[in-house]
């Protein structure tokens, strides 16, 4: 059932979610015929019970798909919005139009001052399921808002309400849980980190097969084996990590699993993204080859919802608050 | 391509066997200091050893007809985990519990298997690994040892160098040329089970940087092996080794080799109330790689248990473990000399520095880093 439907997930981003809607997207172009695509597939409630008329997949079955988007640097919250519906099913909330993007917490403010965020994906979503003193709140990213992108062809946007919250009219209260915001969000990075860094290995290695310097082609060189080595090394550890984080029988994600999927899965963007552009030399950093759409994804992605330390530093908290030793917590708490 | 590895549990039947491994251990090892601990697989005592024999660990994947458990990959590796952790001085029997046997079960005549399985699983027989030599390290096929056939049995001359325990050991299983010249390579080369107390065998200790001796050089001067010698095939040694390396290079002992400083430390900063946010970031850091990297070994337990030999998954998890155990003193350190009053903690720094000397080790035994990365860029298509 899941490999189904992560296989015509697959097929369906692979005629959606090509390199020219990419480029055309991340140039400020609307993502409205992508998403309509996204929206009518049915795939954005894998995760919402059968009884709601969902495909009723857990999150461990939702894995592939989830890796999916990144594989495929989808320019929309694909992830995101399959992983808030499943929530907001669950707190019986009907889900909104429209792409929803995740952001564990808002940064404080004063209060009825105009709400700001860095919110990933915010330049292509019409929500944003977060929450704000520890409630959570579904906040229109439509009317009324500003965006400054936070980087060149970013899809992450610093966002500026025109109001506080008591005056946004839109915003709906939701009860869904903060810490379940935050995992998701997590989660799903993972994964689309896991999907990306697959996709820059395979174009890497075709790249080291083809291109020929003092008469052979370059992967034929020890210090460029070395390089992908550790390259394809860091891929199977997102995997694993990222395979990790989703391990939950529902769509909610265990928060410290989540947490070593983020931490090692960042870790790796920046170094998988380092090495495919040392292999592939200069014609890598240029705007018309492909592999910067996948590589600057996955710089993108290890900043959305926290980079390894944050993450690290969660996990080794919870380690030192119990009694038991490190082995123990890494087969009761850490393990699927 | 490689192969991906699925996430693979280990089932919940085998927690009440962790406990009681873990009860074990808590007895036993009573009163044992860190830095003791701290040396694991490179901690030699025949007692030990004999007491899990004695409570049917030794030879876990062993059939039982052969003295062994017929427990599976997963039994094995709950054990594993449970005794690096804890520190637990295994290394008197931990290469024949877990290569030679499984090497000796696969290749061996029934004889051979009847001889030397009942007594590995008994703590009877300790083996080395007589791989290296002076002059042949990483250039494994190179090696010179021969091995000539008469009628009274094998002529062995030659020597081997860096065999871990080879002063302890009762046999060495050597990769030795049976015909042949050291031209070609690949071929002639063949496996012995060598008895060290024959004569013309010569073994001298080599002292290490961390005071240790745990390993030996070993000459061999016309020692008569007898012709039941030979294990496996004539021949077929490269493939033979090729075969042990999976089972070599996917164990937790390539993960946890730093586990008993980290388990010191995270004592070491409960007690004293330390959760700083280098703490808190080093401690993280280090339990979500190897939880990871734990789970990738297990993956490969359950393809080692279903027959398979994945001896290029293997070598990743090789290179990536050693890679983090290395990473554990220097995180560790640097967090403790952060704090320049934490290093009055004698035991706690005196494990440290065992673990910074011996780590360079870890991503030498079994198979250099450079080594190994070949064998990746091989099964990525790029040799």
């Amino acid at each position: 059932m899941d490999d189904l439907l992560s296989d015509s997930l697959t097929r369906l981003l692979e005629q959606i979610s090509t390199p020219s809607v990419i480029r055309q997207i991340e140039a400020g172009g609307s993502a409205k015929d992508l998403w309509d695509s996204i929206e009518t597939s049915g795939f954005l409630d894998a995760l919402v019970p059968e009884a709601q008329d969902g495909a009723g997949l857990g999150l461990t079955e939702a894995f592939p798909m989830l890796m999916a988007a990144g594989r495929f640097a989808v320019p929309a919250p694909l992830a995101q919005t399959m992983l808030a519906r499943a929530s907001l099913a669950q707190a019986g909330v009907p889900a909104p139009a429209g792409a929803i993007a995740l952001l564990g917490q808002m940064p404080t403010t004063e209060p009825g001052a105009p709400l700001h965020a860095v919110v990933p994906f915010g330049r292509v979503a019409e929500w944003l399921l977060t929450t704000i003193d520890d409630q959570a709140y579904l906040l229109p990213l439509t009317q009324g808002t500003q965006f400054e992108s936070v980087g060149h062809g970013c899809l992450s946007v610093a966002v500026r309400w025109s109001t506080g919250l008591s005056e946004m009219t839109e915003a709906r209260a939701v009860p869904v849980a903060q810490e379940d915001i935050e995992s998701l969000a997590a989660v799903s990075y993972a994964a689309q980190i896991a999907g990306a860094a697959d996709r820059v290995l395979e174009m890497t290695l075709d790249y080291v097969n083809q291109r020929t310097q003092f008469g052979k082609p370059i992967g034929k060189f020890q210090a460029v084996q070395n390089q992908i080595s550790i390259m394809a090394e860091r891929v199977w550890v997102s995997r694993m990590a990222a395979q990790l984080a989703c391990q939950s029988e529902d769509w909610r994600a265990r928060p410290l699993l989540a947490a070593v999927g983020k931490a090692r899965t960042s870790e790796a963007a920046a170094i998988v993204a380092d090495i495919s552009h040392a292999m592939h030399g200069a014609i890598g950093i240029t705007e018309e080859y492909d592999l910067q759409i996948y590589t600057r994804k996955l710089r993108e992605w290890r900043h959305a919802a926290g980079a390894e330390t944050y993450w690290e530093s969660r996990i080794g908290e919870a380690l030192l608050w119990q009694d038991g030793t490190a082995l123990s917590f890494m087969c009761e708490t850490l393990s699927a | 391509m490689i192969d991906t590895l699925a996430l693979t549990h280990i089932p919940p039947a085998y927690d009440a066997f962790r406990d009681e491994v873990r009860s074990f251990l808590q007895e036993t090892l009573k009163g044992m200091s860190p830095e003791r601990r701290a040396r694991s697989w490179m901690g030699f005592d025949p007692e030990f050893s004999r007491k899990l024999a004695q409570r049917g660990w030794l030879g876990l994947t062993l059939p039982t007809e052969y003295g062994g458990a017929g427990k599976g990959a997963y039994a094995r590796f709950v054990l594993s985990e449970e005794l690096l952790a804890a520190g637990a001085p295994v290394s008197a029997h931990w290469i024949a519990d877990r290569q030679s046997g499984p090497l000796i079960l696969k290749y061996g005549t029934d004889v051979q298997k009847a001889f030397y399985l009942p007594r590995i699983s008994q703590a009877q027989a300790f083996f080395c690994i007589g791989m290296s030599e002076p002059n042949s390290g990483s250039d494994l096929a190179s090696i010179r040892t021969r091995a000539t056939r008469t009628d009274k049995g094998w002529i062995l001359n030659g020597s081997k160098i860096w065999t871990t325990n080879a002063q302890h050991s009762q046999y060495m299983i050597a990769l030795v040329r049976t015909s042949g010249e050291p031209a070609d390579r690949y071929k002639g080369l063949s496996q012995l089970i060598v008895d060290l107390s024959l004569p013309g065998v010569t073994i001298r200790p080599i002292n290490d940087m961390s005071g240790d001796a745990h390993f030996s050089e070993v000459f061999f001067e016309d020692v008569v092996c007898p012709p039941d010698a030979l294990i496996g095939t004539e021949g077929d040694g490269w493939a033979q080794v090729n075969a042990e390396l999976a089972f070599e290079r996917s164990g937790p002992e390539r993960l946890y080799s730093s586990v008993v400083l980290l388990e010191t430390w995270l004592k070491y900063c409960r007690q004293r109330g330390l959760a700083g946010a280098h703490t808190t970031a080093a401690l993280g850091k280090i339990v979500s790689w190897l939880a990871v990297l734990r789970l990738m070994s297990i993956a490969l337990a359950g393809k080692l248990d279903r027959g398979e030999s994945p001896a290029i998954e293997a070598t990743i998890v090789k290179d990536i473990g050693t890679e983090i155990e290395q990473a554990i003193p220097r995180l560790i350190g640097d967090v403790l000399s952060a704090e320049p009053s934490a290093q009055t903690d004698v035991p706690l720094m005196r494990t440290l520095s065992y673990l910074e000397q011996l780590a360079p080790s870890f991503s030498l035994r079994g198979g250099t880093r450079e080594i190994l990365r070949g064998i990746i860029a091989r099964g990525l298509g790029l040799r």
